[in-house]
């Protein structure tokens, strides 16, 4: 039997202490480092809790500079948090999804982010609204695009020693609507089949600009660049989301598994970002 | 859903009784809802080390050297075994070993226990170690070094009955036809039912459909793993503690696999969170009790869901063809079925009751039914509720329903115009006797659920029905008269239903006394008369008509006794609603209390008691109706609106019956719609998690409907015939018939899951 050490730490710098010498995983919500102990896909020595450390648990929320989302916030705290749920509706459809209610108490966005799971369901949407990371290490703190920060499955850009501190996630300016879906056989206690994250900007019946990123269609989460691209400044119309839809199902590359079919995945794709489009467009449209 | 113009949970009720057919608080209440109840992984005792057990990684491979010597000297291993440990098994091997609704031989039943020179399937057990807890056993699995010759797999039966399939048994010789072949194959049996002449009801139908289903392996999904705790005494005693539906089953087939008499086995029978079928074989009992005679220690080993889902009984796949002809009447002139049943590693699937019931709502003439048990590289197929019989009436009733489309017939009143019958023979060869196959239909039929009106768009509404045989066997029982009044039951029949409170209610009805006044135990194997297992929704049947003879012996005894009392002939004496008083002399009179009470000093205490074999069985029929919606874009089925119609001859407890109802449903909604052992092509089950093995979760189901019909089972001194299992044969047929008219493709696989919908909707 494996004995493990645990170590709680108070501060960032304290975090990147005890992390740097490797053997060692951050400890927040815990939702999926402690089964993945249990099954040993994960092996460390030392777990360190991060919950204690202010700048993890931050929630604040300014209309022009937007949102500072500390890493290990429960997702609980986020769609309990009127502001932050009125001006992100995208981020509460995930914090809302992950888990049951009671996962939803210890699972934070930040660990889901880290655990870098190809179906993680709030990095698609961070990648939609643009969301940064804000990593601190043994050499000083830095900021990756969510979209750079997964670099395979359960893989992230994070060097030893580097933690996440935090997300910062652009304030939503008028016009803008996001949306996250996914599809899952069940109604609940499921894992995406396939995922569509999606946010747009409108402007007098127009696209001023728009991002789709998918989950569980590629080896990380996939921000599809040209998908959103293709509507600037085409209207609002069925035949624009179409195009844009077509373009997230050639971009998906699933695999084959007990969760999907490739031809099935692709195709859910291209149905996810039609609905997805058309609710966030509906949200934009009450967004004046 | 509003469904305001009636009252849900009709009870269609025939006969009316004082206690049977009321609906009191059930005995074993109090402890399960306060967590005091103990289940098999709760038991402890002084001294109580772990075991756990190594599996194979391979679905088909030759045993070529087990190395345990690291493990056996692993700091806190205590124990370390192997089939070698075991008795050496010669002539014994072909020896037929009881386990409840299946059977198998005392050699395939020890190779599944711990495997000798092959392994057949991926997670079979090979070797099991003792710790002084879970973790360390678990730990030092890694230590045991299993040399494996892997060998090619077959998964399928189709893929396992060709020429140049790989052969699971080198000794395994096909029966054909009731004839001993020398053929070996992976084909333990294949066997014909015949009625009338095939070719002449084809020949005078005027539409003849034919279709081919496929259906996945599927799980019981019962909550609770599979557990032993066992402890070999040294004076050679072995008491095992478990959870499972065949306490006796499982102490006679531990005791022909250790070698031991059986009276050296005592059962002691845990709570059970879950069987349905699932919990018949003697897994780790055997491994635990040998663990214990090596270490002289309690030891206890608990199934990890993955273990659960990979190596215990699921109930099999299945390729089907079947064949119907109808003239443009509507009237069923011929059907064909061939029924190819995996049987997973071992022989013995449940094809045989497939082929009993596959045509038996149907009263046609002309029928020939071909069964052939298959053995693949998958875990030996167990019991499901009403194995065998959902796969086929999948096949049966979307071919009906198609004929039903095609002639223009009403599907309800189509299956009114073939019902079976009191009188109607079976393929297989059965009469029936009274049946309420025609009542069922017509309960479908007049319920407002088929009546309302379907609105919107990709919707459907299916139906179809079901017939299940159900089972009986042995039951012993005693009644132990209180001198307070009160009435201790003992009984061998483990409670997966309610079954307690519903035997003690026939009791309480003979006696004339409150169901609270009756204490039902179930106790331990060497407390009771030898009692079939819990299976076959025989327990309310078989115990109930034995609580029914042991209490009319405790009328006679009391009437004897107040007799005694009295001074007067016993003929002049009777017994009626609690109460024995002369016949003539109004002053004689005592109530039940009174009597009790007066037990002791007048000749000792009473005991009733009765070990009866039922003569016959009370098989049942029920249908449902399943309003489906199908997202056309993503093929995934919504269950908007579901009623369960059943005959449960008498329902002894309308509400556990009603749970019986709803049970059936929900468990047939996750088998239509995700449920599927999904298999690498190396033969592993990949996904052996409740996250990927998808049983339904609350927001999958809508609030089950039910109907409770009661046509009295003709034996039955309350008419029931048991309820436990026909409610899961139609459901997955009528939610492919509500998917049909929803979307207009016929699904032939199990699972309908989205991804099967869309590819369907794509083919068309």
């Amino acid at each position: 039997m494996k004995w493990i050490d645990y170590a709680s730490a108070s501060s960032v710098q304290e975090a990147v202490d005890l992390l740097k010498g490797g053997g060692a995983r951050p400890l927040a919500g815990g939702t999926d480092l402690i089964v993945n102990l249990r099954i040993r896909r994960l092996d460390p020595d030392t777990v360190v809790d991060v919950k204690g450390i202010p700048e993890l648990n931050e929630v604040s929320y300014d209309a022009s500079k937007g949102l500072t989302l500390g890493a290990a916030v429960p997702c609980y705290k986020i769609y309990n948090n009127k502001a932050v749920a009125k001006a992100y509706p995208g981020l509460i459809d995930v914090a809302s999804l992950i888990g049951g209610t009671q996962i939803q108490g210890r699972a934070s966005i930040g660990g889901n982010l880290t655990n870098a799971a190809p179906s993680g369901d709030s990095i698609p949407v961070l990648i939609a609204l643009g969301a940064i990371a804000n990593i601190a290490g043994p050499n000083g703190t830095r900021q990756v695009a969510v979209e750079d920060f997964c670099t395979g499955p359960g893989k992230t850009v994070l060097k030893q020693g580097e933690l996440l501190v935090s997300l910062s996630i652009p304030a939503p300016v008028k016009g803008s609507g996001a949306q996250y879906m996914r599809f899952i056989p069940r109604n609940e206690m499921d894992i995406a089949v396939a995922g569509v994250g999606v946010s747009v900007v409108l402007e007098n019946g127009t696209f001023k600009s728009a991002r789709i990123s998918l989950a569980s269609v590629a080896p990380t989460p996939l921000f599809v660049k040209a998908a959103g691209d293709a509507l600037v400044g085409k209207p609002v119309n069925d035949a624009s989301i179409a195009v844009a839809a077509g373009i997230a199902r050639d971009a998906a590359k699933p695999i084959t598994d007990m969760r999907g079919t490739i031809e099935y995945r692709k195709h859910l794709c291209e149905v996810l970002t039609r609905r997805g489009l058309n609710v966030a467009i509906e949200r934009a449209k009450e967004n004046k | 859903m509003a469904i305001k113009d009636y009252e849900p949970n009709m009870v269609l009720a025939t006969k009316k009784f004082d206690v049977v057919g009321t609906r009191p608080v059930r005995h074993d209440g109090t402890d399960k809802v306060t967590g005091r109840a103990q289940y098999g992984a709760d038991f402890t005792a002084t001294g109580l080390i772990y075991g756990a057990i190594l599996r194979s990684p391979h679905a088909h491979a030759r045993i070529k050297s087990i190395d345990t010597s690291k493990a056996k000297s692993a700091a806190g291993i205590l124990a370390v075994v192997t089939a070698k440990d075991f008795p050496k098994l010669t002539a014994s091997r072909d020896e037929y070993v009881q386990l409840g609704e299946l059977n198998t031989r005392l050699g395939y039943l020890r190779d599944n226990i711990l495997a000798d020179d092959k392994v057949l399937y991926k997670g079979q057990p090979v070797a099991a170690v003792a710790a002084a807890n879970a973790h360390v056993a678990h730990e030092a699995l890694s230590l045991i070094k299993v040399e494996y010759e892997v060998l090619p797999s077959v998964l399928t039966a189709p893929e396992a009955m060709k020429g140049n399939a790989a052969i699971l048994h080198d000794h395994l010789k096909t029966e054909e036809l009731g004839e001993q072949t020398d053929k070996v194959s992976n084909v333990a049996q294949h066997f014909q039912h015949v009625l009338g002449d095939l070719e002449k009801g084809l020949a005078d139908a005027e539409v003849v459909i034919e279709r081919e289903f496929n259906t996945a392996t599927v799980h019981q999904g019962y909550i609770e793993p599979h557990n032993a705790t066992a402890f070999w005494n040294k004076d050679g005693k072995v008491t095992i503690w478990c959870s499972t539906q065949g306490p006796f089953e499982v102490r006679d087939a531990s005791a022909a696999s250790l070698g031991l008499d059986i009276a050296s086995i005592k059962l002691v029978p845990m709570e059970i969170g879950g069987g349905f079928g699932g919990k018949f074989e003697p897994f780790g009992a055997p491994v635990a009790a040998m663990l214990s005679k090596i270490t002289g220690k309690p030891v206890k080993i608990v199934m990890t869901r993955a273990e659960d889902l990979q190596g215990t009984g699921p109930t099999p796949g299945s390729n089907m063809k079947v064949k119907m002809g109808v003239t443009k009447n509507g009237k069923f002139t011929a059907a064909q079925a061939h029924l190819a049943f995996e049987a997973g590693a071992f022989p013995g699937s449940p094809v045989g009751a497939a082929a009993m019931t596959v045509f038996a709502v149907y009263d046609i003439p002309n029928v020939v039914v071909d069964g052939y048990d298959v053995v693949v590289n998958k875990p030996k197929s167990g019991a499901y509720r009403a194995p065998g019989a959902t796969q086929a009436a999948f096949a049966v009733e979307t071919v009906v329903d198609e004929i039903a489309e095609k002639l223009g017939i009403d599907p309800i009143e189509l299956r009114l115009m073939n019902a079976a019958k009191e009188g109607t023979r079976r393929a297989d060869g059965p009469v029936n006797p009274r049946i309420g196959c025609v009542e069922v239909m017509e309960a479908m039929r007049d319920h407002p659920h088929y009546k309302a009106p379907l609105e919107g768009k990709n919707k459907g509404r299916g139906v179809a029905v079901g017939f299940w045989i159900n089972g009986a066997g042995e039951s012993a029982l005693t009644l132990r008269v209180n001198s307070d009044g009160s009435v201790t039951l003992s009984e061998g029949s483990a409670d997966i239903g309610g079954t307690r409170t519903s035997v003690a209610m026939q009791a309480a009805e003979v006696l004339g006394v409150p169901a609270e006044s009756i204490s039902p135990q179930v106790v331990d194997t060497d407390s009771v008369g030898y009692t079939s297992g819990t299976g076959g929704s025989s327990v309310t049947f078989k115990a109930g008509w034995a609580a029914y003879e042991a209490a009319n012996d405790v009328k006679a005894q009391l009437i004897e006794r107040a007799s005694k009392i009295w001074e007067v002939d016993a003929g002049t004496l009777e017994y009626g609603k609690g109460e024995i008083k002369s016949k003539s002399d109004p002053e004689l009179k005592l109530t039940f209390k009174e009597l009790a009470g007066q037990l002791n000093s007048t000749g000792g205490p009473v005991v009733g008691s009765s070990n009866l074999m039922p003569p016959a069985i009370g098989g049942a029929y029920a249908g449902c109706i399943v309003d489906v919606e199908v997202d056309p874009d993503t093929g995934k089925t919504t269950i908007e609106r579901f009623t369960m119609v059943q005959d449960a001859g008498k329902a002894i407890h309308p509400s556990y019956v009603e749970g019986q109802l709803q049970g059936g449903s929900v468990q047939g909604i996750g088998w239509a719609l995700n449920e599927e052992y999904y298999m690498s092509d190396e033969g592993g089950m990949m996904n052996s998690s409740l996250l990927d093995y998808r049983i339904p979760v609350s927001l999958d189901v809508p609030m089950i409907d039910t109907v409770i019909v009661e046509v009295a089972s003709p034996t039955h001194p309350f008419g029931v015939r048991g309820v436990g299992e026909v409610n899961l044969v139609p459901p997955p047929a009528a939610i492919a018939n509500g998917i049909y008219r929803a979307l207009g493709v016929r699904m032939e696989v199990l699972p309908m899951k989205p991804a099967s919908v869309m590819e369907a909707v794509w083919k068309k």
